[in-house]
């Protein structure tokens, strides 16, 4: 066996785990759950057979159909906010900040990253609660005289949401703003930019793809989460994730489960090409 | 502008800061409730917790889990990254595809679609599953970071190592990946992070075994506690020694 | 447009390193004056200091006569030609090079057919609508070239530009910078450490060593007249020959006390400045000259580097008569 051949064996030899892997535990259960999608139930049993009821379902029932606005009005709202508020605050770190202290800066405003994310969720259940701070505090200073329901409701939800990725798009986008050479910024003053200037025809559109993919990230974490909308949505509505658990937990309705799983992949992908024109996953 | 950057970052870091710093306090809240007022100090919700059996067996699991399965992942992809990186195969470009798609998808339905294929085949709901699932969701990062970081450097160095007669394996173990170190470091240092917090799949796929955020989810459908502050204060306090650790260890090396 | 520019005891510190000691120049209107030095010389930071992107510790400097103090590069009558060139990635040629127009208020007619008549100027006509990752780093060096001067500077700072280019490419780009020079009449300032792109495009040269300036002059005199030894040592080879009363190692010479300072091309069989009977240690062609280490007879232990006509065939061992036909003395 020729040098070239050999080295081709032994790099397949060495691709294969990670690809038996991939292909066992990834794309074999998503094509289970696929083909699963097109059964339904009957009592507790599982009927097979290429039967689009379950997604007929979906789309007319009003829960269902609630269940999937629902969740994409909070997760577009989520990534708007998350994105306006994180990139003054990575734009303030990397470029007023003395270098020295930029790492600190950067830990400093990422941290509670590391609390578990169930407490973090469950700690802003704390704070917005009807006996929690921010109640107690405004019924302190005579703002309000009684205390707002703020926990359990849509707006603790997207609270919740923008905590946390407020610190993961300042991280992304931190990244990619430091990546920038500074001399970009050296040459549009040099021709007349004044710092406003500067940073929309240069900077902005340099980040653009990094900010991107950064909402991008958020989108499809913020669409798939259960847990923040289970602790602080309160149970008036129901996002796709919580629909999903809920078909799991009760009825056993694995197929129903498995085509909303599908229509959430679904809505992922098409996020997905609407941003592909900026999007570069293996540069996040 | 300068005095609204400042005002802006202080703001921010308030913000950031908040839910961590009610949690922190309320867990040393001398009173039956984690909320205002704030009676007064004391450790009892430490003690309860740390001498909760469940909560503990529960926090050896998710090390478990995480350093196993992170090693795993790490292992996998980094061989992957060193393939692809190193000899030109027909669709090498579709299989780094293939192998980064897990990060896009929501952890809810690789959890389902786990659960889905296990009970077809009849396996049982365990740590174990927890693990694969775990891989599944590091691989794509640790192939991703390790494909990354593989430069002309590296390669001429096994280039020489080969060229010494070195065998392959020896190469990867002695020229490769401690020159990768860092990077490779980092990478599983990510891994164990997101396993030891991730909830979804471990919740879907544990039954009597279960991982930290799975018991922490059953005390908070029990109501709120200062002794849920407590677990959380202490795996707060973990993670953050972890990042320091991380921070020291890998970051100031590799400057 | 153009404008001199006046550099007045400027000292430039960081802590206790000092990068620029009491540096002093006067720069005329419409020169091409090259600051040429080793690295970590201040050759940069003087750039920088003209350019507004960094604020002399001490001293001042004057373009057109007007003191620069406080102005921010924005509002300074010069551009600068960065090290990587720095055009935006994002936008054509023609949007990068009309960038600065843009800044000023002029309308999107006007700065595009100025754009267009400055890409022609640099040799890139009608490729307005590329982008910068489509060309060649020749070729993207000139557009930033194009790029500084739409805006008609009075003084265009050039930082290191040609570094990254190969020797031929250097060569054609500096006989293309001073040709554009010439055109526009604009003062250019250009950082470089290669002492033949200096001698090549300079009006003027500034040597700099350590924060200092060694020597200011055009090519000829700073090669053949220079200043200090550094700059003797600096622009070329150069054979280094203590004198002492009178009296060098291979024997008298009719010169004052210091460093005897003879160029290798310099010294041939005819010179006058007698140098006596060398023995040829060693022999090389180098295309134009024949390079060749000789000793002298009457001093074995030095030796000299010696330039000979391409004709010459000197054989190791060979004794030749030599004598220089010009020489600096300079002291230490």
């Amino acid at each position: 066996m020729n040098l070239a051949a050999k080295d081709r064996r032994l790099a397949w030899g060495l691709l294969a785990p990670a690809l038996i892997w991939t292909g066992a535990f990834f794309i074999l259960p998503f094509l289970a759950m696929l083909t699963l999608s097109f059964a339904h139930m009957d009592g507790r049993e599982v009927v097979r057979g290429f039967d689009p009821g379950n997604y007929l379902r979906i789309f007319t029932d009003p829960t269902m159909l609630g269940a999937l606005w629902n969740s994409l009005e909070i997760t577009v709202v989520v990534t708007v906010i998350s994105v306006v508020l994180a990139y003054p605050l990575a734009a303030i770190i990397a470029f007023r900040v003395p270098a020295r202290w930029q790492r600190l800066a950067l830990l400093m405003a990422v941290l509670p990253f590391w609390t578990s994310y169930v407490v973090r969720s469950y700690s802003w259940l704390l704070v917005l609660g009807q006996n929690g701070v921010v109640n107690k505090a405004l019924l302190g200073l005579g703002v309000i005289a009684e205390p707002l329901e703020i926990a359990s409701s849509r707006a603790a939800t997207v609270i919740g949401f923008v905590h946390f990725f407020v610190m993961l798009l300042t991280l992304t986008i931190y990244a990619n703003l430091i990546q920038l050479s500074p001399n970009y910024a050296r040459a549009a003053q040099d021709l007349g930019a004044n710092r406003w200037q500067t940073f929309t025809h240069v900077i902005l559109p340099l980040t653009l793809p990094g900010v991107v993919t950064g909402a991008f990230l958020t989108f499809v974490l913020c669409i798939g989460d259960y847990i923040t909308p289970q602790i602080l949505g309160g149970n008036t509505e129901l996002t796709l994730p919580q629909l999903i658990m809920l078909q799991l937990g009760r009825s056993g309705n694995f197929p129903l489960a498995s085509a909303l799983s599908v229509v959430l992949m679904a809505v992922v992908t098409l996020a997905y090409f609407a941003s592909s024109r900026w999007l570069r996953l293996d540069r996040v | 502008m300068r005095v609204l950057s400042w005002l802006y970052l202080a703001v921010a870091y308030a913000f950031v800061f908040l839910p961590v710093a009610v949690l922190v306090a309320f867990s040393f809240q001398d009173g039956r409730l984690p909320v205002p007022p704030f009676r007064g100090l004391t450790l009892e919700w430490y003690a309860k917790v740390l001498g909760n059996d469940d909560l503990m067996a529960a926090l050896g699991n998710s090390l478990l889990v995480a350093v196993v399965s992170s090693a795993v992942a790490l292992s996998l992809g980094f061989l992957a990254a060193h393939a692809l990186a190193r000899v030109r195969l027909p669709g090498s470009a579709l299989m780094r595809g293939v192998l980064i798609a897990p990060m896009t998808v929501s952890y809810l339905i690789i959890a389902l679609g786990l659960l889905t294929v296990f009970n077809y085949f009849g396996i049982r709901p365990s740590l174990w599953a927890t693990g694969i699932g775990h891989v599944v969701i590091n691989l794509p990062l640790c192939f991703a970071i390790s494909y990354a970081a593989m430069g002309d450097h590296q390669r001429s160095a096994e280039r020489a190592a080969r060229d010494l007669g070195a065998p392959e394996w020896k190469v990867l173990l002695l020229v490769s990946a401690p020159m990768l170190a860092a990077p490779l470091a980092a990478a599983f240092f990510l891994s164990v992070t997101f396993s030891w917090d991730e909830f979804i799949i471990a919740f879907l796929l544990t039954r009597f075994d279960v991982t930290l955020p799975v018991e922490i989810w059953s005390m908070l459908k029990s109501g709120l506690s200062p002794a849920t502050n407590a677990m959380g204060s202490l795996v707060f306090l973990v993670s953050v020694t972890l990042v320091i650790l991380l921070e020291i260890l890998v970051f100031r090396r590799a400057k | 447009m153009t404008a001199g520019v006046s550099i007045q005891s400027v000292f430039q510190r960081y802590g206790s390193a000092v990068a620029l000691d009491a540096v002093s120049l006067e720069i005329e209107a419409g020169e091409f004056v090259v600051l040429l030095g080793p690295s970590g010389c201040g050759k940069t930071t003087l750039l920088n200091i003209i350019g507004g992107f960094a604020e002399p510790t001490e001293g001042r400097v004057l373009i057109g006569g007007r003191d620069m103090a406080g102005v921010a590069p924005k509002d300074r009558p010069t551009t600068t030609v960065f090290q990587d060139y720095a055009l935006f990635p994002h936008m054509s040629l023609r949007d990068n090079v009309a960038f600065g127009l843009r800044m000023r208020g002029v309308s999107r007619a006007a700065r595009a057919a100025r754009a267009e008549a400055m890409l022609a100027l640099v040799g890139l006509e009608g490729r307005g609508d590329r982008r910068p990752h489509e060309l060649s780093g020749g070729q993207r060096q000139r557009v930033a070239l194009a790029r500084a001067l739409a805006v008609e500077p009075e003084v265009l700072l050039l930082d290191e530009p040609l570094g990254a280019l190969d020797l031929k490419l250097r060569r054609n780009m500096q006989e293309e910078l001073k040709a554009i020079q010439r055109r526009v009449g604009t003062t250019f300032v250009h950082v470089t450490h290669d002492q033949e792109e200096a001698m090549a495009i300079a009006d003027r040269i500034v040597v700099m060593n350590a924060g200092r300036v060694e020597d200011f002059g055009p090519p000829r005199q700073v090669y053949l007249h220079p200043k200090t030894l550094f700059t003797a040592g600096f622009m070329g080879e150069v054979n280094r020959i203590p004198v002492v009363g009178g009296q060098a190692p291979f024997g008298p010479v009719p010169v004052p006390d210091g460093t005897l300072c003879l160029r290798p091309e310099a010294i041939t069989a005819t010179g006058s400045l007698h140098i006596g009977l060398c023995k040829v240690e060693d022999a090389a062609f180098f295309g134009t000259h024949v390079r060749v280490h000789v000793a002298p007879l009457t001093s074995p232990d030095l030796r000299l580097v010696v330039h000979l006509p391409q004709a010459a065939v000197p054989e190791v061992g060979a004794v030749l008569d030599l004598g220089a036909e010009a020489y600096v003395v300079l002291q230490a």
